[in-house]
C-alpha cells in the first residue's frame, strides 16, 4: 500500500520487518494475489535500493519459499483436488495482479475444476481491472467507481450466486458495490470455497 | 451538438486529474464513444497479434532497437544532422517549446509563407504550434481527417493515434455541415470522407508550405519516416515547396534496417493492421522531385531530462502507438481530455508530469489503478507501472517538506498505517480501538454504509463490511488451544 502510493520511506520499513518476521518459516502462502506480487516485483528493487548486504541475502533466502496459495496446492503440494464440495453457482474474477504479475494461468480453475457440486460459469472480459488499485479507489474515487460500476456489469450477467477471487482487494471493492446495490450476489474468497465440505460448509456472512 | 467549455491540455494550467475527470464520467456520449472506439481497435490489434507466433520476439527485438538508440542518443543525432545536411536537408535544434516555435515562424517568414497544410503530428500540439502560428497571421490547415474534425469543431484531441476517438459520425455530420456550409450532408462514412476530401483538394494544390511531424528519424542515412493511413501525408510530402519536420529527439532509430521491426510492431499496436496503408521515407531534398527546401527541428522541451534519469529513461522508447491507452481501464471510463495534456492514457501519465520536470501534472501518476495491461500491450516494453510508482515517490517526497500535508488525511494515514505495521503491540492495540470507533458507523446487519472524510470517497459507492468480532490473530490462537 504504501510503496504503490508513494511512500517509499515506509515501504522500506514494511519490507524490513516482512523479512524478519518469516525468515524462519518453513513456507509462506499469501492468499492475496497483489500481496505477493508486492513482494516479488517491488522488495527486490526496495532491498537493492537499501544496499543493506545481510538484510538483501536474507530476503532473497525467503523469496523461494514465498506461494501464493494456487501456487502453494498446485506447484508445492501437487494438489487440484482438495476435496470440497460448494453446491453453488459461481464465477471467477482473475484479479490483475494475478493475472498479469503472478501469471496463475489455469491454476485457479483447476482448483475450482475440481469442487463438487459446484457450477463455474465464465466471467466476460476476465482481463479487466475492477478499479480497486488501494488508495486510487478514494484518491481517484470517482474513476474507481466507474470502474466498478463496468465491471459489476460483467459480472451480474453471469447469473451467478458468488464471485470469487484470489485477491481479497477486488472481493472487498466488488462486494462492497453488491451490498450497497442489494444485487443479489456476494463475494468469497476461493479459499473459502475449498475449505468447503459437506459436513462444514463454508460461513458466508451477511 | 452542445459546445461546452473546452478542456485544458496545458499540464501548466490544467486541473488535476480526479477533478479533470468528473465532467467526461457524467458525459454519457463521450464515454459511449471511447468505450466503443477502443473495443474495436483492441479487438483488431489482439486479432492480428495472435497471428504473429513471434510477437514477444519481436517486442524484445523492437525494445533493445529502442535502447541502443537511446543509450547512444547524441552520437546517433549528430550522425543524424550529418547526414540529413549532406542529402540538402537543413537541421535546427530547439531546447524547448518556444524555441522550436520560433524556428518554425522563422522560417516560413523567409518563404513568405501566410498558410500552411500540416500532416497530424502531436508534438506540434505538445508545443502549441498551431495557436502561436495562428496568432502570427499564419493561416494552418489540418489535412488528417480526424485533425479536420478537431479543427473545424473547435474541439481538443483526446487520444494520440486517433484524435477525435471522442467524437462519433453524428458530431462529425454535425460539424461538417456548420462549418463547410453542406446543410444536406449526410452521416455516411463514404458522405463525410467525400466532403473533407473536397475540402482539402484545393489546399493540397495551393499551399506550398507543409509541417509534418516524425514517426522515426534515420541516423545512418538521415531519412525521415512516417506512415499514415489516409494519403493526407502522402501529399503534404511530395506537393509543397517547402517541407518543415518538427521531430522529438527520441524519435531516432540507428540504421535503416531498424524499420523493419519497428513498422511491424507499430502498424499492428496502433491500428490492428499487418502494415499501415502509407509509409512515407525520404532524405533531404532530390531535385524534381517533392520540396525543394526541407528542414527539420529536433525539440528537446524536456526529454534529456528524461534521458538522464536511468529508470525512467524507458519512457523515451514510446513509438507512439497509442495501444497503452486503447487497453486502459481508466481512459476507457475517462477519454483523452481528463489527463490535460495531449500526451493522455498510461503513457501520458508518466510522459507529462516528466515533460513539466516533475513541476506539474503531479495527480497523473495517481490516475492508474496499476493494472498493468499497458505494459502487456506495450510493444516496446515500457514498464508503466513501475514508472507510474517511481513518480508517485517523487511527489509523495515534494510533498513532505509542505506543512498542509498534516491536514491531507491521506498523508496522515499512511503515516499513522506504518507505525501500526511496524509494532505487533501497536497493531493490536489499534486493531482494538478501531473495533470501538468503526462500531459507531457500523450497522445491525454488520456493514458500515457512511464514512467521514476520505472514506467517504470509498463508501459513495460501495459499502464496507465492518470489523469482525474476532480477528484473524485470535481465531488462530484459539483454534491451537483447541487442538492441543
Amino acid at each position: 500500500m504504501h510503496a504503490n502510493t508513494g511512500f517509499r520511506a515506509e515501504a522500506f520499513s514494511q519490507a524490513k520487518r516482512f523479512v524478519r518476521l518469516y525468515q524462519d518459516a518453513e513456507t509462506v502462502i499469501i492468499p492475496s494475489s497483489s500481496c505477493v506480487a508486492m513482494i516479488r516485483d517491488q522488495y527486490p528493487g526496495l532491498f537493492d535500493e537499501l544496499g543493506n548486504e545481510q538484510l538483501q541475502g536474507e530476503f532473497r533466502a525467503l523469496l523461494p519459499r514465498v506461494y501464493e496459495l494456487s501456487e502453494f496446492l498446485i506447484d508445492k503440494l501437487g494438489v487440484e483436488d482438495v476435496g470440497a464440495y460448494f453446491p453453488h453457482r459461481v464465477t471467477y474474477h482473475a484479479s490483475c495482479h494475478g493475472l498479469r504479475a503472478l501469471n496463475l494461468g489455469t491454476r485457479p480453475w483447476r482448483l475450482l475444476g475440481k469442487v463438487r457440486g459446484m457450477e463455474l460459469v465464465p466471467l466476460p472480459n476476465l482481463e479487466r481491472c475492477c478499479g480497486f488499485g488501494g488508495t486510487f479507489s478514494v484518491k481517484n474515487g470517482d474513476v474507481s467507481s466507474a470502474m466498478l460500476a463496468v465491471k459489476l456489469e460483467d459480472v451480474m450477467s453471469t447469473g451467478a450466486e458468488f464471485c470469487t477471487a484470489l485477491d481479497n482487494s477486488c472481493l472487498m471493492h466488488l462486494g462492497g458495490a453488491m451490498h450497497r446495490q442489494f444485487a443479489g450476489m456476494k463475494t468469497i474468497h476461493m479459499a473459502q470455497i475449498l475449505a468447503s465440505t459437506e459436513q462444514t460448509p463454508a460461513e458466508v456472512l451477511g | 451538438m452542445s459546445h461546452a467549455p473546452q478542456p485544458i491540455l496545458d499540464p501548466n494550467f490544467a486541473p488535476p486529474f480526479p477533478q479533470a475527470a468528473l465532467p467526461m464520467l457524467r458525459d454519457s456520449q463521450l464515454r459511449k464513444n471511447v468505450a466503443h472506439a477502443t473495443d474495436v481497435i483492441q479487438a483488431r490489434r489482439a486479432r492480428l497479434v495472435a497471428e504473429k507466433s513471434d510477437w514477444q520476439a519481436l517486442r524484445s527485438a523492437a525494445s533493445r532497437i529502442r535502447d541502443e538508440a537511446l543509450e547512444n542518443l547524441g552520437a546517433y543525432l549528430e550522425q543524424f544532422e550529418k547526414q540529413c545536411m549532406a542529402r540538402g536537408g537543413v537541421v535546427h535544434w530547439a531546447a524547448d517549446a518556444a524555441e522550436a516555435r520560433t524556428i518554425i515562424r522563422n522560417i516560413l517568414e523567409e518563404e513568405n509563407a501566410s498558410e500552411v497544410i500540416k500532416i497530424k503530428t502531436m508534438t506540434s500540439a505538445e508545443i502549441q504550434l498551431n495557436p502561436h502560428l495562428e496568432a502570427a497571421g499564419v493561416k494552418v490547415f489540418e489535412t488528417d481527417l480526424a485533425e479536420i474534425i478537431l479543427q473545424l469543431g473547435e474541439l481538443e484531441p483526446s487520444h494520440i493515434v486517433v484524435p477525435a476517438l471522442h467524437v462519433n459520425r453524428s458530431q462529425v455530420r454535425e460539424i461538417f455541415a456548420r462549418t463547410m456550409g453542406l446543410s444536406n450532408l449526410s452521416d455516411d462514412p463514404q458522405a463525410l470522407t467525400a466532403a473533407a476530401r473536397n475540402y482539402l483538394r484545393r489546399k493540397f494544390l495551393e499551399i506550398r508550405t507543409a509541417i509534418s511531424g516524425a514517426n522515426f528519424l534515420i541516423a545512418e542515412t538521415g531519412a525521415v519516416a512516417i506512415v499514415e493511413s489516409e494519403g493526407n501525408g502522402r501529399m503534404c510530402l511530395t506537393l509543397p515547396r517547402t517541407l518543415i519536420t518538427l521531430a522529438g529527439i527520441e524519435k531516432i532509430l540507428p540504421g535503416y534496417s531498424d524499420l523493419e521491426v519497428m513498422l511491424q510492431v507499430l502498424a499492428r499496436s496502433a491500428t490492428g493492421e499487418r502494415m499501415n496503408p502509407y509509409t512515407s521515407l525520404w532524405t533531404g531534398v532530390t531535385p524534381g522531385d517533392g520540396p525543394k527546401r526541407f528542414h527539420v527541428v529536433l525539440l528537446d522541451n524536456g526529454r534529456t531530462a528524461i534521458h538522464a534519469r536511468e529508470k525512467e529513461r524507458q519512457t523515451l522508447r514510446c513509438i507512439r502507438c497509442g495501444a497503452c491507452m486503447n487497453a486502459c481501464p481508466v481512459y476507457r471510463q475517462t477519454g483523452g481530455h481528463a489527463y490535460g495534456s495531449v500526451y493522455p492514457g498510461p503513457i501520458g501519465a508518466i510522459l507529462t508530469p516528466q515533460l513539466t520536470g516533475m513541476k506539474h501534472a503531479q495527480s497523473l501518476p495517481f490516475a492508474s489503478s496499476l493494472c498493468g495491461v499497458c505494459c502487456e500491450v506495450c510493444p516496446v516494453k515500457i514498464n508503466i507501472p513501475e514508472i507510474l510508482i517511481d513518480l508517485r515517490a517523487q511527489v509523495t517526497d515534494q510533498e513532505r517538506g509542505k506543512a498542509a500535508r498534516f491536514f491531507d488525511p491521506m498523508y496522515l494515514g499512511m503515516r499513522v498505517a506504518n507505525l501500526l505495521f511496524s509494532r505487533a503491540w501497536l497493531f493490536h492495540a489499534a486493531q482494538w480501538k478501531a473495533r470501538i470507533v468503526l462500531k459507531l458507523f457500523t450497522r445491525k446487519d454488520g456493514w458500515i454504509h457512511s464514512l467521514p472524510s476520505i472514506g467517504a470517497k470509498w463508501t459513495q459507492t460501495r459499502d464496507l463490511r465492518g470489523l469482525p468480532q474476532q480477528t484473524f490473530h485470535e481465531w488462530w490462537k484459539q483454534r491451537k488451544q483447541a487442538t492441543q
